[in-house]
């Protein structure tokens, strides 16, 4: 069943790019001449506009996976968290080859100039690096490799990574910043949770190390 | 100077509208909304099916030497692809929103460091000299250019009847302020009215252009109907669009995009790829074209570049 599931989730992960390889090929995907103008005036922003949001939002839905199960006890979400975070490197990737490749043409010289001086570019870099040892450990040998608490804790970097994604859209638009600051409040609800769980351990293995407290009062 | 023609656009140039209409028509059909996984819109994976504007004609287009004979960038994607933020900061709305913006009546203000205070009808304006068409590149600050043939004449037909002091230094251009039939204006996303502002000898350059007009027919009330100002070696968001005001000063006038962020819009904004503001500006994409092409000093037109001498551009930017 839940490998059905799984085949189901990958399927749907997979709708956005198919929405967008759609629209680029057009009605006539064998007349080179129409590619792209299914994406409207500007099929190149189009493009990094569309794989920036989706990667943007497959980093917020993998961070939503563990509030949910825990708040929905649906632990079986857990087996979706890999796959949903691998998208959302596989995503980045896209955003950063449309940046590389229809944006700048591989001008190595004004790319990393843009890496260098343009701070939103830096963020946006910097969110996509961090994502490469993340999809790169992503595998049970290195669960296992990297014992469990070093895994979680270099898998903490997501954040980082999700923070500077968030502050590279902020930093890109040129004045309206309601977008950037959906996926900033989202993002925020995420983080909190997390920040309340940690809280809440933390005082309840205090209180657990005052024998006169009974343990069930502390964890309420 | 100028050739005398009852020419319209070389139509050849222009993809026919039953084309584009049957592209939009295609898209329209994709409509299928099952990407909803992120719980965030996915709206702008989807194209709008509005129709262009109305067609009324313009005669006696004169054509001009300033005009480039390169490509026209296709109708529908001028007026489909529009940073209009009066009505929406998203660029394929404004194509909607702006159907029903009222151009008449519409009356031009000139105050400022004249000799009387004046009041035209947009009518009247339009006949100050004969329509010329301009076949000019118009580059975007965000890194795309478009080949547009608009229509109008030199802005300088305007300033020498309104006659205006000897201590007058600047011209300051504002927009329209109607939030009731401009959504975007409801939002202070810009500080509204949008103004802008020129140099004298900047706003009296021949290729300075007070527009009504495009592809023939009048100004699409998305590109700025029904009065605007194109200056060609600048970015865009200098060309002011739906012009109430004029005034003449002998103060740099506030411009708006410089309030909202002084560091990446500066007064001058001439078209510069040595000099990066806001992005890189060393290349642009060509609306049409997949590779990226260089962008050139002034966007290419070197004949002002006389007024910036002895001036550090990288400074004055």
């Amino acid at each position: 069943m839940i490998r059905i599931v799984k085949v189901v989730v990958f399927m749907v992960c997979l709708v956005p790019l198919g929405v967008l390889a759609w629209r680029f090929f057009g009605a006539h995907p064998t007349d080179i001449s129409t590619w792209g103008v299914g994406l409207g005036a500007n099929p190149v922003e189009a493009l990094e506009h569309g794989t920036g949001d989706w990667t943007l939002r497959f980093l917020l839905i993998t961070l939503a996976i563990t509030p949910l199960r825990k708040l929905l006890h649906v632990p079986a979400l857990i087996k979706f968290r890999r796959m949903l975070g691998l998208f959302a490197f596989f995503y980045g990737c896209l955003h950063f080859t449309t940046y590389l490749w229809v944006d700048k043409f591989f001008n190595v010289h004004e790319i990393l100039a843009d890496i260098v001086k343009r701070k939103y570019i830096t963020v946006g870099f910097t969110a996509f690096v961090l994502l490469v040892p993340l999809a790169v450990t992503s595998t049970a040998g290195w669960i296992r490799r990297l014992g469990g608490k070093r895994w979680q804790a270099l898998h903490r970097l997501i954040y980082v990574s999700a923070i500077a994604g968030v502050i590279h859209y902020l930093w890109l638009v040129k004045a309206d910043i309601h977008k950037p600051l959906e996926y900033g409040a989202i993002l925020a609800a995420l983080l909190a949770y997390r920040v309340v769980v940690w809280q809440r351990r933390s005082s309840a293995a205090r209180s657990a190390a005052v024998p006169t407290l009974p343990r069930k009062i502390a964890l309420q | 100077m100028l050739i005398k023609s009852s020419d319209d656009v070389r139509s050849s140039e222009i993809t026919p509208r039953e084309v584009y209409l049957d592209r939009r028509k295609f898209l329209a059909g994709i409509g299928l909304t099952a990407v909803a996984a992120a719980g965030l819109a996915t709206k702008e994976l989807f194209s709008p099916s509005a129709k262009a504007n109305a067609d009324d004609k313009i005669a006696g287009l004169q054509k001009s030497p300033f005009s480039t004979t390169e490509k026209i960038t296709p109708v529908n994607d001028v007026t489909h692809y529009n940073n209009y933020y009066e009505f929406s900061t998203e660029k394929e709305e404004p194509a909607k929103l702006a159907k029903n913006f009222k151009t008449r009546p519409w009356s031009l203000t000139v105050d400022g460091a004249v000799p009387k205070k004046l009041k035209w009808d947009i009518d009247e304006v339009m006949k100050f000299a004969s329509p010329e068409e301009r076949i000019y590149r118009h580059r975007c600050v965000e890194g795309w250019s478009i080949v547009v043939p608009w229509i109008g004449f030199s802005l300088s037909e305007v300033i020498k009847r309104a006659q205006p002091l000897g201590k007058t230094k600047f011209v300051e251009f504002t927009s329209i302020n109607d939030p009731g039939q401009m959504p975007g204006q409801r939002q202070r996303i810009l500080d509204w009215p949008y103004t802008e502002g020129l140099r004298m000898d900047e706003a009296m350059h021949p290729l300075t252009l007070l527009c009504f007009g495009m592809y023939g027919e009048n100004l699409a009330n998305q590109d700025g109907a029904p009065l605007r100002l194109i200056v060609p070696w600048k970015y865009g968001f200098k060309s002011a669009k739906a012009i109430v005001k004029i005034s003449f000063t002998d103060r740099q006038p506030n411009t708006t995009w410089n309030e909202a962020n002084p560091h990446d819009f500066g007064f001058y904004s001439n078209v510069n790829p040595n000099v990066d503001r806001y992005h890189s500006q060393a290349h642009e994409h060509r609306l049409g074209e997949f590779l990226p092409r260089p962008t050139l000093m002034f966007n290419g037109y070197d004949q002002v570049a006389g007024m910036y001498s002895g001036m550090d551009l990288a400074r004055n930017y």
